[in-house]
């Protein structure tokens, strides 16, 4: 009996860590633009985006820290979580660690992930996990306007200049392939959704593409051929070489020096 | 005795709230974290001084420094067993902030939220709801950007004085 309970415990940190771990490295993404955005108020929009999604893995960081602490008292913290595990640990989906590209590739991604995060969190409300329920409650409001921001940025490139036109088009290229993943549940993600804490989100699919379609449509931008072959294995801990490099900088002060405080 | 007490007890969290009232937001000095609406209960809990607060944005980095200030003010009135609790759940709202606050933020120059909107959509290029100008009260403004300077406010400028404001986001 307490060998199941631990094994659905286990899942439940792995998922919660997912989640954090999704919001984080996109986190970390969207603020390599500091300093570097195309315009200055673009520069403020996207980093506070990032800010938003450091919020969302913290709060879900610190969630794990406690149930992992709960299980076997390991004195785990956000801190510990977020700076300490290798590659093989984490478990974000492939597309929030692609690189930034240009500013099309950027916008882009956080359309495509934004408009899924928006979904999964529209269900996850509902989750029988009242600290996740709340997390994603919160994580909601914001997601929102990232939605409105990325999917503004799709459809004022898409339907822009040439140039502009082109390079959406070459990003969803770059992106297209990571897509997949998001909505194909792996162990813990079934385990979860069985348990009721958070949704099959094979279930999302549908209403992402309808959501895809609509913005490409106006953006004039060809809609992608969702039956293709898509990459996999991030939430497996298999990553791209990107994920190594983000650690690599990330990471590196903690891992240096351990322990450092301000 | 027990109803003198609670006299006590009522009159003891009048003050905690007025001490509160002078912890503010390091970002838009003149708005308290009372105003703010992120005190949500002061409570005793076997005599000892139980605050719960939520954070306005997911990652507000002002929450860490709110927190500190919190506890400073209080221990500088000898409360110094404080617990500090957090909640995310009811997700905190700019419905909740006070219409003191409201003023507040409009005389230092910000405009401040309007109600929350009853359907919140994920519509591209919707059309904004016209936000009046702090320093000269028309409504001819336009929205630049929305993101601002912190997370919590959005970047408009006014057509008719042309000066630059920034609105405190309906959340």
């Amino acid at each position: 009996m307490t060998n199941s309970k631990s094994k659905t415990q286990t899942q439940k940190i792995n998922c919660t860590i997912h989640l954090a771990d999704n919001a984080l490295i996109l986190g970390h993404r969207d603020s390599e633009w500091c300093g570097h955005g195309p315009v200055l108020e673009q520069d403020i929009a996207i980093t506070n985006i990032s800010l938003d999604l450091i919020g969302q893995a913290r709060n879900f960081y610190q969630y794990a820290a406690e149930l992992i602490n709960h299980e076997n008292g390991s004195g785990a913290t956000e801190d510990t979580l977020a700076y300490l595990r290798d590659n093989r640990d984490f478990k974000n989906c492939l597309l929030v660690e692609q690189s930034n590209g240009d500013w099309a590739v950027t916008i882009l991604r956080q359309f495509l992930f934004s408009v899924y995060q928006y979904l999964l969190y529209k269900q996850l409300q509902r989750s029988n996990d009242t600290q996740i329920a709340a997390i994603a409650e919160k994580a909601l409001k914001e997601v929102v306007y990232h939605v409105q921001w990325s999917s503004e940025w799709v459809i004022r490139l898409g339907d822009g200049t040439e140039e502009s036109h082109k390079r959406m088009l070459k990003a969803t290229d770059d992106l297209w392939t990571f897509t997949g993943e998001l909505f194909n549940p792996t162990l813990f993600e079934k385990e979860a959704a069985a348990n009721g804490y958070s949704v099959d989100v094979a279930t999302l699919k549908n209403e992402w593409m309808q959501k895809i379609k609509i913005t490409f449509e106006q953006a004039t931008l060809p809609v992608p051929n969702e039956n293709v072959w898509m990459q996999s294995g991030g939430k497996e801990g298999i990553h791209t070489e990107n994920l190594s490099y983000i650690l690599a900088d990330m990471q590196f002060l903690q891992r240096a020096y351990p322990g450092c405080e301000w | 005795m027990r109803e003198e007490k609670n006299i006590d007890l009522e009159s003891e969290k009048k003050n905690i709230l007025q001490i509160l009232e002078t912890v503010c937001d390091p970002e838009v000095p003149v708005l308290s974290v009372v105003d703010m609406g992120i005190i949500r209960n002061v409570d005793f809990i076997d005599n000892d001084l139980q605050i719960t607060i939520t954070p306005t944005y997911t990652g507000c980095p002002a929450m860490d420094v709110i927190r500190m200030n919190i506890r400073l003010a209080l221990a500088e009135h000898g409360y110094k067993n404080l617990e500090l609790k957090t909640i995310l759940s009811p997700a905190w709202t700019t419905d909740w902030m006070s219409e003191k606050g409201k003023e507040e933020l409009k005389a230092y120059g910000i405009a401040p939220p309007k109600p929350l909107p009853v359907v919140c959509t994920l519509d591209a290029f919707q059309e904004e709801e016209a936000i009046q100008c702090p320093h000269c009260n028309s409504y001819h403004t336009k929205l630049v950007s929305r993101f601002g300077a912190t997370a919590c406010k959005a970047l408009y400028q006014c057509e008719e004085c042309k000066e630059p404001f920034e609105y405190f986001k309906c959340h």
